[in-house]
């Protein structure tokens, strides 16, 4: 595909995912997310590809483990109560160290919550979601084209760090329509010889497995896991800031926050406040370096998010508490407004004059 | 001809052997020991084999090997 | 010199941690003779389970992923649809198929999966130390259910084989026990037959196997074979329960 084309954001994450290379789809409609199914349902059989819609989201992420054991590239698409279905099956795979794309489109929640969107997993996503010590490398689209670019960029880490992947949309991203420019994924393939293809009686077999009964070992594996996490720490944070070198408040968002979050720094500029905006994309590893050397010249942060407040502990976290950090959120499906953010940014601005 | 061989050391005493065998030649010697702590089977009169390799249909550890010469 | 009777290559020369006289050891033999017999070894793919067996993946000569509890035919499902051409089965216990995993059991049987299940009933859950199975007999005591199965408080067995041969999915059911040689033997023609199905691309089979816990039961190695006998297999009558390619005679 050499031009744009115009895609809604679910649709984009499924036309990215087989653009490169994914031939394996395994989901459970749940909205806001269906869409990818009914794409993949589609598409799938015309290339050769599998659709399959599993029996639940359960058996979903285990039809995806089967798959990436066999060392193919493989995927799987859900909305926060499927995800939760899923945490045993991810925390599986990163005991063995396998890679695949797993996508949630939040909605509301907790429990079965709303349809609308919402940004209230991102504890669930940035601690794993699932038992035991690991990290999800997770991923933050803010528009349709990064929908589409960032699934191409989840399947090469996944396959790069041998580990899961996890798309963290947004209903509004899932649902809305932009123009795409799909564009060939430049990682090279990477050899699998740990998958389960059949010895061919020619080696030893491989084992996929995450169960350890003696301590040293176990203890090992994990030791081994975080120095692999350590270099995706250390090479693969990305981010972006908009008017942050001379801002004295930095507003921090992610996903449809950071859409609306850019409005309301423009607006506040307007009104004579330097306001910037920083927007984490990868959420783990979360950009702290980035963010702490902000906090070096900005006087307050506010953290604007679709949930009662979970990004806002990794900004204090990463700004070593230096700072203010104050909270401007909705939820249950609701989006803050433009203007809600500036109203955020001006309550700061006027603290730090000295105001109430 | 027929030879039976048990591999002792893989052997776990459960004694299906004994029961399983048409010719009730099998037996758990209650003079031997493996490393493991069990009793082990053999056959004590082997030219009475007649190599029907019941013994080691039952056996659950592989203990027996049969050949026929 | 022809040999009788030896361990197959398929199975791995390393002492197994099954207790004695468990029939996990027995299947897991059949299982190998199977793939020997059927020469494919260099393209099986095996799924353990979680139960006793978990550590299966270590007793059989080919590649293996070990899935979590009741998953194994998804995981199955997975491995079969990336690569068609390996054979893919399933060692599974009667939790690990019958409790949690129902559902992934049911429909990887409608789907028709082409893969071959191995379920290995013992009414009990032997490796947590011996509680109540789906497939526990009424009356029959374990760990949780200490005064013997209730079926006014926690009702009936499942009764697998009878339940999938219900969908129109499967192509091959069939239950057997590893009680005597007799039954051995039989029950490695079944698994050999549900394997050469899957070469044979005919679809998804599922062999249960009648087989015993001689720990948890309390009993001698023996003693098990004989309950078995005279107590599950009244209930799990042996049998083909589906055969969509049997000749009609």
């Amino acid at each position: 595909m050499a031009q744009k084309v115009l895609m809604k954001g679910n649709e984009a994450i499924a036309e990215a995912a087989i653009s490169c290379g994914c031939r394996h789809y395994f989901g459970y409609p749940i909205t806001p997310q269906t869409e990818i199914a009914a794409y993949m349902a589609k598409r799938m059989p015309k290339i050769g590809g599998t659709f399959l819609q599993a029996e639940s989201e359960i058996a979903a992420i285990n039809m995806v483990i089967g798959a990436a054991s066999a060392g193919v590239r493989v995927m799987t698409s859900s909305s926060s109560p499927g995800v939760s279905l899923k945490s045993e099956g991810i925390s599986y795979m990163a005991g063995c160290d396998l890679p695949a794309l797993i996508v949630n489109v939040q909605r509301g929640g907790p429990g079965l919550g709303g349809i609308q969107p919402s940004q209230s997993d991102y504890f669930q996503a940035t601690r794993g979601g699932g038992h035991g010590d690991y990290h999800l490398l997770v991923l933050a689209p803010a528009s349709v084209q990064e929908m589409a670019q960032l699934t191409v960029h989840a399947f090469d880490l996944a396959d790069k760090y041998r580990m899961p992947c996890m798309l963290l949309a947004d209903g509004t991203m899932g649902q809305m329509m932009e123009p795409v420019l799909l564009e060939e994924s430049t990682a090279g393939k990477v050899e699998k010889p740990w998958a389960l293809t059949g010895t061919g009686m020619k080696r030893k077999h491989n084992i996929i497995n995450s169960l350890s009964l003696t301590p040293d070992e176990l203890e090992r594996w994990n030791i081994d896991r975080f120095k692999r996490y350590e270099a995706i720490e250390r090479d693969e944070v990305m981010y972006e800031e908009y008017l942050c070198d001379d801002a004295d408040i930095v507003v921090v968002g992610f996903g449809i926050a950071a859409r609306v979050a850019k409005n309301a720094v423009k607006a506040a500029r307007e009104k004579g406040v330097k306001a910037g905006m920083f927007r984490p994309i990868t959420l783990w590893p979360f950009p702290k370096n980035a963010l702490y050397e902000r906090s070096k010249t900005a006087k307050a942060f506010i953290s604007v998010e679709l949930s009662m407040g979970q990004m806002i502990e990794d900004v204090e976290l990463a700004i070593r508490c230096s700072r203010p950090v104050t909270l401007c959120s909705r939820v249950g499906g609701m989006i803050p407004s433009p203007a809600e953010v500036l109203a955020s940014i001006m309550a700061a601005d006027e603290k730090l004059k000295g105001g109430k | 001809m027929v030879k039976i061989t048990f591999n002792a050391d893989r052997c776990k005493g459960c004694g299906l052997c004994v029961s399983a065998c048409p010719k009730h030649i099998v037996a758990l010697d209650p003079k031997k020991i493996n490393a493991q702590g069990h009793h082990t089977a053999d056959v004590a009169d082997k030219a009475a084999c007649i190599g029907c390799a019941s013994c080691a249909t039952i056996c659950p550890d592989c203990v027996i090997t049969v050949v026929k010469e | 010199m022809a040999t009788v009777f030896e361990r197959p290559h398929s199975l791995c020369d390393v002492p197994m941690h099954y207790c004695p006289g468990c029939g996990h050891g027995i299947i897991h033999r059949l299982v190998a003779e199977a793939i020997d017999s059927l020469g494919i070894e260099g393209k099986t793919v095996g799924v353990a389970s979680v139960g006793c067996s978990v550590f299966a993946y270590n007793y059989f000569n080919v590649d293996m992923v070990q899935a979590a509890h009741g998953r194994a035919p998804a995981v199955a499902t997975g491995v079969k649809r990336a690569n068609p051409d390996n054979i893919v089965f399933t060692y599974q216990g009667d939790g690990d198929l019958a409790a949690i995993g129902t559902a992934e059991t049911v429909h990887s049987a409608a789907r028709g999966e082409n893969i071959t299940v191995i379920f290995v009933n013992n009414a009990i859950y032997g490796m947590t130390g011996g509680q109540m199975a789906p497939t526990s007999l009424p009356g029959q005591v374990t760990q949780t259910s200490p005064y013997g199965r209730d079926v006014e408080a926690v009702g009936f067995p499942v009764k697998i084989c009878e339940m999938l041969s219900q969908l129109d999915g499967p192509a091959y059911i069939e239950r057997v026990a590893i009680n005597s040689v007799k039954n051995i033997r039989a029950a490695g023609r079944a698994i050999k037959k549900a394997f050469t199905y899957q070469v044979e691309k005919k679809g998804f089979s599922l062999i249960e196997v009648v087989s015993t816990c001689p720990t948890n039961w309390g009993m001698t190695p023996e003693k098990a074979m004989k309950w078995a006998e005279e107590n599950m297999i009244p209930y799990y009558p042996l049998g083909v329960y589906r055969d969509k390619y049997a000749e009609k005679k």
